[in-house]
Parts: C-alpha cells; sequence; structure tokens
C-alpha cells in the first residue's frame, strides 16, 4: 500500500497485480456466496496453472475448489448443469484454446438455452481463462476468441486490460445471472497497477457493457481490449511528443459493444483505428468499423477507419518471428499517422 | 376426472361396478435383469396397485395418444421441423417417474414429449409449443426439442450434450446436500459419444447421485446397434459403473429398476447406470419413415407382443385390477384431452413479434438488439 497526495487529500493506493486481482476477486465472491464454486484443471491443489487461484483451495476446501480431469466437454457440460440447478460455478479454461473442445456446450447449453426455455431456464456461469497470444507459446496455445464468443447472442464476453478492469469486472460476471465468457491475458496476469480503495471495496463492479475512456485526447480515437490498451497508452504517449493527441478508449466488454462510447469518441476527434491482438478476418475491429459505418459517427470521419491487428497467421514459435506477428507500438503510431495523413 | 370428461351416462356405466369389486393391489413376476458389477439386483416380482395401474395406463395412453396427434399434424404441415416420436418407449418414461419423485431431476435428448408430459407438462402446452404458439410450454420459442419444466432441463438437441448437464444437475444436488438426485438419458446413438465416458469418469469419481440411462430402441436414427458400437451392451460400457440391462417395454420392470437405482444414489454409492431395451414405432423423425433400414414385420412383431400399453392392460384385466368399461372410458377420457389439446395449439395465435427479442438474458434492463437492417431498432427484455 503506498500513500499519496491527490489534490492535498491523502489517498491510499494499493498496488495489485492482475493475477491478484483476478484472485482477490474470486475469494471475496466465493465468500459472499455460497452457491459459488470454482472447478477447472490444476485450480485446487497445483494453485492454478497460472496461479491464479492460489490459495482458494486451502481456504475453501475440496467442495468449492475442484480440480478436474482433462476433459473439457464434459466438465463444462458439468459446469452449465450445475448453473441449471441453481449453483454459480466459475468453470475455468487452463486457456480459450482449450474450450474449443468444449465450445458446444458454451454455445448450445450455455449460451442459448434462456432464450430456448422462454425464461425459464437461466444460467448463471463465468467461463474464464488466458486468452490470446502469450510468449513463445506457438499456435495452438495462441488463439485470441474474442471474435468467435462475441459473435453469439446469448453471452456476455468480457476482456479487462488492468487490475481495476480483471477484479471489477470478474465480481460483475459472477454476480451476473447470464453465462459470462471472461478473457484473461497471461502476459498481464504479472504486471502491477495502483488500486484506490474504492476499488478495492468488497461491492466494487464495473458494468458489464460499459467502455473506459483511459486518456482523452481531441485528434485520433484508439479502441482497443485486453493487453493492447496498454500499447494504445505508450503509443499516445510517443504521439502525444509531436503533438497529437489521442483518446484512447478501453473497451473492457467484447458483448455488449459499447457503441455509444465509440460513437461519441470518434464524432470528437474524426479518426478512428482499432488495435486488437487478435486475426484481422470477421474480427473485433471489423465489428467496430462496421458500427461507425451504420451509424451517426461516419458522418464526422475525416478518414476511413483502420483496424491494427495480429498478422493472419497461425502463431510462429521462434522470438522474431512471434514479435513480427503481433501488434506493435510502431504499428499503431505508423497506423495514426496514416490515418491524419502526417 | 374421468367421470368429469366423460359425461353423465359413461359415469352411470361406471358407478354401477362398486369399487370393491376390483383387485386392490397384485403381485407380478417381472423379468430378471442382467447385472454388471452388482451382487443384487431389483427384485423379481413387483406389486401393483390398482390406483398405480390405472395412473400408469392412463399416462402411457396419453403420451401415445399424443405423439400420434402430433404426427397427424405434421403431415398436415402444423407442425414444423423436427418432431422426434416416443410411441413405443412410453414404459419408460412413465416407469422411471414411478421409481422417482418429482423433487428429483431429469434431463433427455431430442425424443422428449413423454418426459416433458411425466415431468409436469400438459399435454395443451406441450402441442402448443409444436404448433410455435405463445401458449407453448416455451411460449414458442423453443419447440419439440427444447421445453422445460420444474427439475426438467430438457429437451436437448446435441447429441450426448445433455449426459454432462444432468452431472452437473447432480452435483448441485450433492453440493446442497438436498438428498436429490438426477436422471441422466442417452440413446444407443449417443452410447458412444466420448463426452458421455468424461461423465462416467467425473461422475464416479465424486460419487455424484447420477442414474445414467441408456434407452436403447435398437437404432441410432438409420443406424442399428450392431453397425454402430463395437459393444451393443450398453449397461457395461460404464465400466467401473455398477449396470442394469432392464426390460424397458415394460413398466414395473423400469419401475422396479429405477427403485432400485435411486437407492443406490441416494446411499451415497455413486453412479450406478441402466439400459432400458425398448423401441420407437415410428422412425427416427417425421423425415424418417423408419423402414429402410428396419422390416415392417419387425416393428409389427413388437407391437404385437411387446406393447407397452397391451401389456399393462392385460395384466390388469386378467388380475381383474379394472374393466374393460372403465379402460374404454380412460381411452375416451384422454382421447378427448389431446383433441382439446390440438385444438388449443391449432387456435392459439402465434407468439408476438415484441417477444422476438426477449429472453437473451436473465434479470437485466432492456436493451437494444440489431435487427436485419441497422434502421430497424428492437428491444429485448428479460
Amino acid at each position: 500500500v503506498a500513500s499519496v497526495w491527490i489534490l492535498s487529500e491523502c489517498v491510499s493506493l494499493f498496488q495489485v497485480n492482475v493475477r491478484d486481482a483476478l484472485n482477490q476477486a474470486m475469494d471475496e465472491e466465493l465468500e459472499r456466496d455460497e452457491r459459488v464454486f470454482l472447478l477447472g484443471e490444476e485450480v485446487a491443489q497445483y494453485d492454478g496453472a497460472y496461479k491464479v487461484s492460489r490459495g482458494l483451495w486451502k481456504k475453501y476446501g475440496d467442495k468449492r475448489i475442484i480440480d478436474t480431469p482433462i476433459t473439457e466437454m464434459g466438465f463444462a457440460g458439468i459446469a452449465v448443469g450445475a448453473a441449471f440447478a441453481g449453483l454459480r460455478p466459475i468453470c475455468e479454461f487452463m486457456t480459450w484454446n482449450f474450450s474449443m473442445q468444449a465450445i458446444d456446450q458454451v454455445i448450445n447449453s450455455a449460451a442459448k438455452t434462456y432464450y430456448m426455455s422462454a425464461g425459464a431456464q437461466p444460467v448463471p456461469i463465468v467461463f474464464r481463462g488466458p486468452n490470446g497470444s502469450s510468449a513463445g507459446v506457438a499456435a495452438q496455445h495462441s488463439q485470441c476468441f474474442a471474435a468467435w464468443y462475441g459473435h453469439c447472442p446469448g453471452l456476455k464476453v468480457v476482456s479487462p486490460w488492468n487490475s481495476e478492469d480483471a477484479r471489477g469486472l470478474l465480481k460483475a460476471a459472477i454476480r451476473d445471472d447470464n453465462p459470462v465468457v471472461f478473457l484473461e491475458n497471461e502476459l498481464m496476469y504479472g504486471v502491477p497497477f495502483d488500486l484506490s480503495e474504492d476499488v478495492m471495496q468488497k461491492d466494487f463492479v464495473i458494468p458489464i457493457g460499459k467502455a473506459k475512456v483511459e486518456r482523452r485526447g481531441t485528434h485520433i480515437t484508439l479502441v482497443s481490449h485486453s493487453r493492447c490498451v496498454g500499447f494504445c497508452l505508450d503509443a499516445a504517449s510517443v504521439l502525444a511528443k509531436e503533438g497529437v493527441e489521442c483518446e484512447v478508449v478501453n473497451l473492457r466488454t467484447i458483448r455488449p459493444l459499447d457503441v455509444d462510447t465509440i460513437e461519441a469518441s470518434v464524432m470528437k476527434t474524426g479518426h478512428l483505428v482499432t488495435v486488437e491482438g487478435g486475426w484481422p478476418q470477421y474480427g473485433v475491429g471489423a465489428e467496430i468499423c462496421a458500427r461507425v459505418m451504420e451509424g451517426p459517427a461516419f458522418n464526422y470521419l475525416d478518414a476511413p477507419a483502420v483496424r491494427v491487428t495480429g498478422v493472419d497467421i497461425p502463431m510462429p514459435y521462434a522470438k522474431i518471428l512471434e514479435d513480427h506477428s503481433v501488434p506493435q507500438i510502431k504499428d499503431i503510431i505508423f497506423s495514426v499517422k496514416k490515418v491524419l495523413n502526417m | 376426472r374421468v367421470l368429469e370428461l366423460t359425461g353423465c351416462a359413461a359415469s352411470m356405466v361406471a358407478s354401477s361396478r362398486s369399487y370393491a369389486d376390483f383387485t386392490p393391489e397384485a403381485t407380478f413376476d417381472i423379468k430378471k435383469v442382467d447385472l454388471h458389477r452388482l451382487e443384487e439386483g431389483p427384485p423379481l416380482t413387483a406389486t401393483l396397485t390398482r390406483e398405480e395401474g390405472l395412473k400408469y395406463y392412463r399416462t402411457m395412453q396419453t403420451i401415445r395418444r399424443m405423439e400420434l396427434k402430433a404426427d397427424q399434424l405434421y403431415k398436415q404441415k402444423i407442425i414444423r421441423g423436427f418432431c422426434h416420436l416416443y410411441d413405443g418407449q412410453e414404459a419408460c418414461a412413465v416407469g422411471i417417474e414411478g421409481g422417482i419423485t418429482l423433487s428429483d431431476h431429469l434431463i433427455t435428448a431430442y425424443r422428449a414429449h413423454g418426459y416433458t408430459l411425466t415431468r409436469g407438462g400438459t399435454v395443451r402446452e406441450i402441442m402448443a409449443e409444436l404448433t410455435g404458439r405463445r401458449g407453448g410450454i416455451a411460449k414458442g420459442k423453443g419447440g419439440s426439442m427444447h421445453m422445460y419444466t420444474k427439475n426438467f432441463y430438457g429437451g436437448n438437441g446435441i447429441v450426448g450434450a445433455q449426459v454432462p448437464l444432468g452431472a452437473g444437475v447432480a452435483l448441485a444436488c450433492k453440493y446442497l446436500g438436498n438428498d436429490q438426485l438426477c436422471v441422466s438419458l442417452y440413446g444407443d446413438g449417443a452410447a458412444n459419444q466420448g463426452q458421455i465416458f468424461e461423465t462416467y469418469n467425473m461422475s464416479s469419481l465424486w460419487k455424484l447421485p447420477i442414474i445414467f440411462i441408456c434407452e436403447n430402441n435398437q437404432y441410432g436414427m438409420g443406424t442399428s446397434v450392431e453397425r454402430s458400437s463395437a459393444s451393443t451392451e450398453y449397461y457395461k460400457r460404464g465400466d467401473y459403473i455398477p449396470g442394469l440391462r432392464v426390460d424397458g417395454m415394460d413398466v414395473l420392470c423400469v419401475r422396479e429398476a429405477t427403485k432400485f437405482a435411486a437407492d443406490h444414489c441416494r446411499s451415497g454409492k455413486g453412479p450406478i447406470l441402466m439400459e432400458l431395451q425398448t423401441y420407437r414405432y415410428h422412425g427416427h423423425s417425421m423425415s424418417d419413415p423408419g423402414v429402410s433400414y428396419r422390416t415392417r414385420e419387425e416393428i409389427q412383431e413388437v407391437r404385437s407382443k411387446s406393447d407397452p400399453i397391451s401389456m399393462l392392460k392385460d395384466r390388469m384385466l386378467s388380475n381383474n385390477m379394472a374393466s374393460i368399461e372403465e379402460l374404454k372410458e380412460i381411452d375416451i377420457a384422454v382421447r378427448k384431452e389431446i383433441e382439446d389439446a390440438a385444438q388449443f395449439a391449432t387456435t392459439d395465435p402465434e407468439p408476438p413479434l415484441d417477444d422476438l427479442c426477449s429472453h437473451i438474458f436473465a434479470n437485466d434492463q432492456p436493451f437494444e438488439v440489431r435487427a436485419a437492417t441497422p434502421w430497424t431498432k428492437l428491444t429485448s427484455t428479460s
């Protein structure tokens, strides 16, 4: 904890990395509601493959923190069935790549059931785990699923960037009576952020479906989610030195998309660049551009909206290749300058 | 209720034969059950009271006539899409319900109309769901494969997916400590699904109160069991899970086996697996005449020798547990119930267009839904 002076007031700031923010959120929600439980591979005795659930098994025991065999389709189905019967499961996929084994349960059993039953059967479940590229884990372990899950009605899909996002959105997801796909990022787990006392309150939740403007600007809007938000802010700092003020919008939620915040920003700046780690075709950026085209913000655009994305290839292993497969800060700066015709 | 529906004249006939004339209960020999990893099985006899007999008869007859009416409506194109009929398998749904209570849980696949009824749905709301009307059990949003009642989780369209879901319900029962169990049904076709084996594993590891039931009606769509399964001994496929193979055409066999299985679960021993040997008279669905992969003779033979409703009827009549007239009255009452339901199902209006986008999220604020074009604004409410 650090105490700082802000506007002549002494404020406590807690340094919390994303992993601990997720851990604390789960801990508090497990304590708050007996129906909440966690299941997944290695979540209990191993303390979590990425240590996100560290300490929870010791505190809550076998009943509430359940190690599963390596059978995603089966345990995702079990988690959804438990939600049908009134529990509030958190189902962890060790990475979202493995959710493909279980995707039928997420979409056909979880997402669609409230609709098919005309409101008789809610499904209060959270599916969570690390999503997108990591470091050196190669093609089968590096895919971003934001677009796939973001495509489906009946799901809420969230993608936190920092510790405040992780904490507030996970609490909101667990308290939500609907299926939430919670896309974390492995490379963010160890990154520390300063959290205020307000954020550390047990009932701190971030509303699902609301984006946050992380940095105000007037010349161009950068819309991003997850780790790329940090790259946008870094790019914005560099560009500020050249007199370009970027407005950085952190989506926080993929579905429902906060089109209002995006449109308000574009109507102010007249320029749009989206930034994501996932592949370009049929992706998050594509959706944002389509929505802007179809709405009032189009008339304010002074240049076509453009997407910065992962390269359209399976993720290679060698570091030099991997580095060139994901959007870098220089790609964002380059795109901003192109769009602003600089 | 029988008297209500059949009118005065019939009630005169029924009341002229006094209740004391009938045998109040009788015990029947039932087929021995094949056992897997079990020292003992269900009893070799079953006691049936007159009341139970009439109840099972009426319920099975209701399912039978409801399914036949659905066949008719489908051919008239009033029911559309998928329609998987249950006639021939009635003893399974009715027998299972006889071995558990409504506070237990049940989930099945898409051949679900019979279970929707035994789990508390009415013929009216089932038929209106098939015809896609607002009075349907899922307000017309679900259709044949997606009907739900309290402690009944459908009606599931993806083959095999319902089995892990059922284990999840069982996990909730154990977690909440409520002494309830979950019956999780699947067919011979689904029995080869990997997720079912994953479920066997976790259910056994965690001793979940789940009864796996394989309704083996000999055909997965058009593929006979010999052509789909290296082992057709479905009651043994759970390997380390104890199993029973039961005559699924005899409602008493099914009931006794279910009671046995339920005791096993409730005593904390974990899962148990029942294979019910049964038969469907219809093809896989209404698009399947059901005779390209099996013979009409085979269907006819099952109908004449093993029909579940006839079997119960014969037992009751030959033991003086009911009269022919009484059973005829039940038939008439059932027919009327089905006719009334069909009338409702064909005249009830379709769901309002306002309902198009509702029921996406539970307990949520209304929100805008993208329509077919960007200019139309649709709203979703919970």
